[in-house]
């Protein structure tokens, strides 16, 4: 199946090189905003600066272990991000005599540590296709958690956290996010010939038979499910990219996308009409410089200081330290773009993008290279989340579109996205680990779907004509 | 399926193109626009980027923006900080900016008027904007003099000014605080200089006690007496009032004594100079009921009660009850009760009485200088108002000798120097037994040079007359032997 063969080098050397960078760049940033502020050098810059340090070598290490062929520039942008981010939150912080630093690195420890154990558990992605339905109850399980009485809790408007302890508050749907990939993944995966084959052609479209449109659907009730009850606009608009693009690289019918396209503007158009949150949101978006919106209680305050911050970065930026982004509310979480395109400019927040863009292909490069269809879909269907919360984010944050509570990955202030995330890269890498891996003679992956999925495909195709008689 | 990866991925560059785009939507083409909306609150933060312009006493900064490191390209720096603290204010990110620094704002940025053409040169010629300087009519000598007269821990004010010109030659209260604690960059370290300075009884960095702290006048009201007593013409120097040691307030049993240990009791029967010389109440309160509200109301007024001054700082409007019954009307004119005045309001009655009778809007500012130094502004002497008439004012200025030659004032005599003034003592009616001690006078009596007006708060009644009259002596003396 895969047409890309790589030359199985394990390039852990390279990796270590690209390391090196990504934390000289990170432990730079963490530098500049110490002496650019009037603290001086902290305390903060040496330990928390030790402590990334150390699990990004750790981290190295265990690939070394455990996935010696993973992509050498995967883990590399991934530290750098989440250092830079740090760095802002950190100089955040200072301005705001606040500490969320110390958490946002306690968290990145308790991500990086389970990115390793997935690694370490797991070694290979295709044990988890066993897991399918229950990831698909594992999903369904995570985000009805915030619903139960006594254990979510609502911020912000939107009911998606569940409290842990007395101070720890924990967004389940994040971790959904992986839960449903690899169910979409397992069952695509399983059922993609069935999919493929049978429906009716109306002009250039193939459409889909009703019942494949069972999963589309599943796919589209959970996204307005979080979008009605968890009044969560930015995961229920992830959670349907998702899928849609599961669906559509599971097939290769541009037809689902058209009708996922209809379905999201039906359903759009329905939240706006029938949701005050999102007419909100909606509002703030097309008259955000109206200052009646702009000074109203949840109006459009943040996002028209957000421009602010931007516009006052400018093409160099403020240098770090120097800007005025703790203006911005919610300036180290939902925001933190705005910050870093403050301080940074245009040329520093356009670098960041193209990290974002480099981990999001290297994503895609080891779908390419996968060599089982699951292990295509899950990277595919991983690296597309990535790119579409940047983009939902950024989006927001300029103005593009409307802007929706969703964190920017690795860099915004937040425990379950980092932890997400991290586990995100960690499968990642694991199926680049073993698409690139020399191939073994005999039983390999590849062997096993090139002899099965005919054979079953051409089961299926016959049942179907069997069915049209 | 490779091939619908592919095409996957050209629509994730397609995202990614957007985003870039977006950015540089708002970071390049949008930027100017967003920076020039009057919402974006950053331009305020800029402000700390450019060059300020300086406060000015007697030619030398007491206020001025040095270039800096750091967060902001400049730091206020203030000279003298604790003596000029409430004149200055402070220019701070974090706790804004009060007095001549807030309201002086235009001309120290250049924001001004008469800064548009220089604002329209240097827009062409590519240079940064610069500040105005703002020079004070303070006298640096003055003003230090009359700061050192007020002793620490007692909360004083006193004004030096020109009756001719309104021009103030001294402002100056304690308890006072050092104005470069709160310009500090960091906004903790000011927020908690802050909390800090709060904490000081008697002092709010936000309030300047010459034109703010609103007081019972005590005695210093009855230069108003005087006024409404002469118009009236029923009232002349010489003229016999009945000085009972104790008065029932009208429609009350409620008795109000003259002051025990003056000289009040050895007379009961005397004339208005007489009175006005010892500060006995009684005959005053009578008066008030001879004469009723209206008088009392109307001369206030035109002294500038219940009006806005600005020196360009905006003075507290001083109180006189609206609707007073006869009783409350007999507490009021001997300055006690709801009767309130700054003492700025009281040093603009001195400047009245002085200049026959017109009061020149007080006035801090001399000028303001551009950066080459040119003048684009020199304040002119402004009328307020007519209080009273030459002859009245004459008249008032004779009885205001009487405390000084042989009155309430006699400590503040100098040798050889015409003066005229009036004290004044309000008790506190919280129990305390403190009292608020004033007086308000000028000389030289004929030509008047300067008035003077001295408070102190909250003081017991002894330490509070060794500090108005034997000051008022030591502040001539220094004016007068320049």
């Amino acid at each position: 199946m895969s047409e890309l063969e790589t030359a199985p080098v394990p390039r852990r050397n390279m990796e270590l090189l690209l390391l090196l960078l990504a934390l000289a760049v990170a432990m730079g940033a963490y530098y500049l905003v110490g002496i650019n502020s009037d603290e001086g050098l902290s305390q903060e810059f040496i330990s928390q600066g030790l402590i990334l340090v150390g699990l990004a070598l750790v981290f190295h290490v265990v690939l070394r272990i455990w996935a010696k062929y993973a992509d050498p520039v995967i883990l590399p942008v991934t530290v750098a991000l989440n250092g830079i981010g740090l760095a802002m939150i950190h100089r955040i912080d200072l301005a705001k005599n606040d500490n969320t630093a110390f958490r946002q690195i306690l968290w990145t420890g308790v991500a990086m540590v389970v990115a390793m154990i997935v690694l370490w558990t797991i070694r290979d992605h295709r044990v988890l296709r066993r897991f399918t339905y229950i990831a698909l109850a594992a999903s369904v399980l995570l985000l009805l958690l915030p619903l139960i009485k006594g254990l979510g809790m609502e911020i912000n408007g939107a009911r998606i956290w569940v409290r842990v302890g007395s101070s720890l508050s924990f967004q389940p749907g994040e971790l959904a996010k992986i839960t449903l990939a690899i169910f979409f993944a397992g069952y695509l995966s399983s059922n993609r010939e069935l999919i493929l084959l049978a429906g009716r052609k109306v002009g250039p479209l193939q459409l889909p038979r009703s019942r494949d449109l069972g999963p589309m659907i599943v796919a589209w009730l959970v996204s307005i499910g979080v979008l009605v009850v968890q009044r969560d606009l930015g995961s229920s608009i992830l959670f349907f990219g998702l899928f849609m693009v599961m669906i559509y690289v599971a097939t290769a019918r541009v037809s689902w996308i058209v009708i996922g396209t209809l379905m999201l503007v039906g359903g759009g158009t329905f939240a706006y009409l029938t949701m005050s949150h999102v007419t909100r949101r909606v509002d703030g978006w097309l008259n955000a410089f109206d200052p009646d919106i702009y000074h109203a209680i949840g109006g459009s305050r943040q996002i028209v200081e957000g421009l602010f911050g931007l516009a006052n970065g400018g093409l160099m930026g403020t240098g770090l330290g120097n800007g005025s982004p703790y203006m911005v509310p919610l300036a180290n979480s939902d925001m933190i773009v705005a910050s870093l395109g403050e301080e940074l400019g245009l040329i520093g927040i356009s670098a960041i993008v193209l990290l974002y863009l480099i981990l999001v292909s290297r994503g895609m490069r080891a779908a390419l290279g996968s060599r089982d269809t699951f292990g295509k879909l899950l990277a595919t269907g991983f690296s597309f989340t990535l790119a579409l919360q940047c983009f939902v984010v950024i989006g927001g944050v300029t103005r593009l579109i409307p802007l929706t509570g969703l964190t920017t990955p690795f860099m915004a202030a937040g425990g379950s996205s980092l932890l997400s995330n991290w586990i995100i890269v960690a499968l990642l890498l694991l199926i680049s680990h073993n698409s690139r891996r020399p191939m073994l003679s005999g039983v390999s992956a590849t062997a096993e779907v090139a002899t099965k999925a005919p054979r079953r495909s051409h089961g299926l195709l016959e049942s179907i004509k069997e069915h049209k008689r | 399926m490779n091939q619908a990866i592919r095409n996957t991925w050209i629509a994730v560059m397609l995202l990614f193109v957007l985003s870039l785009g977006a950015l540089s939507y708002v970071q390049f083409f949008a930027a100017k626009d967003l920076n020039a909306n009057p919402l974006n609150n950053r331009q305020l933060f800029k402000e700390f980027d450019l060059p300020r312009g300086a406060i000015l006493v007697d030619g030398k900064p007491i206020a001025e923006s040095v270039p800096t490191e750091g967060q902001f390209k400049y730091q206020r720096v203030y000279t003298d900080p604790n003596l000029y603290s409430h004149l200055t204010g402070f220019y701070s990110l974090t706790n804004s900016s009060t007095q001549l620094e807030s309201v002086m704002n235009d001309e120290l940025t250049g924001k001004s008027q008469d800064q548009f053409f220089d604002r329209m040169i240097n827009l062409f010629s590519g240079k940064e904007n610069e500040g105005a300087s703002v020079e004070l009519t303070i006298d640096g000598k003055l003003q230090k003099f009359v700061y050192g007269l007020i002793p620490d821990g007692t909360r004083g004010t006193i004004i030096v000014s020109e009756p001719k010109t309104g021009n103030i030659m001294a402002m100056a209260s304690k308890p006072s605080y050092d104005t470069n604690l709160l310009a500090v960059h960091s906004s903790k370290q000011a927020a908690s200089n802050m909390k800090e300075l709060l904490t000081v009884p008697g002092l709010s960095p936000y309030r300047n006690p010459a034109i703010g702290n609103l007081i019972a006048p005590g005695s210093t009201f009855k230069i108003f007496d005087m006024v409404a007593g002469l118009e009236s013409g029923k009232y002349k120097a010489d003229t016999m009032l009945a000085n009972p040691p104790t008065i029932k307030l009208p429609g009350t049993n409620t008795s109000l004594p003259n002051f025990e240990g003056g000289n009040c009791a050895a007379r009961p029967e005397a004339t208005f100079a007489y009175i006005v010389a010892q500060s006995c109440n009684t005959p005053f309160v009578k008066m008030s009921e001879e004469l009723g509200k209206e008088p009392f109301q109307d001369v206030t007024e035109r002294f500038g009660f219940g009006q806005q001054v600005e020196i360009p700082m905006r003075v507290v409007p001083s109180v006189f009850p609206q609707n007073p019954s006869p009783d409350e009307l007999g507490l009021s004119v001997i300055g006690q009760k709801d009767v309130k005045a700054t003492p700025m309001q009281m040093n603009m009655a001195a400047m009245g009485i002085a200049n026959d009778g017109v009061i020149m809007e007080p006035n801090l500012i001399k000028q303001v200088i551009a950066p080459d130094l040119r003048v684009l502004s020199e304040s002119k002497p402004k009328e307020f108002s007519t209080a009273v008439s030459k002859d009245i004012a004459d008249k008032v200025t004779d009885l205001m000798r009487g405390p000084i030659k042989s009155g309430t004032a006699v400590r503040a005599q100098v040798p050889g120097l015409d003066i005229a003034a009036k004290t004044g003592t309000s008790q506190l009616g919280d129990g305390s037994g403190l009292v608020n001690s004033w007086i308000t006078g000028f000389a030289p009596a004929d030509d008047p040079q300067v008035a003077v007006t001295i408070v102190f708060e909250k003081i017991d009644f002894k330490t509070g007359s060794s500090l108005t009259s034997p000051n008022l002596k030591k502040i001539l003396e220094a004016v007068f032997n320049q």
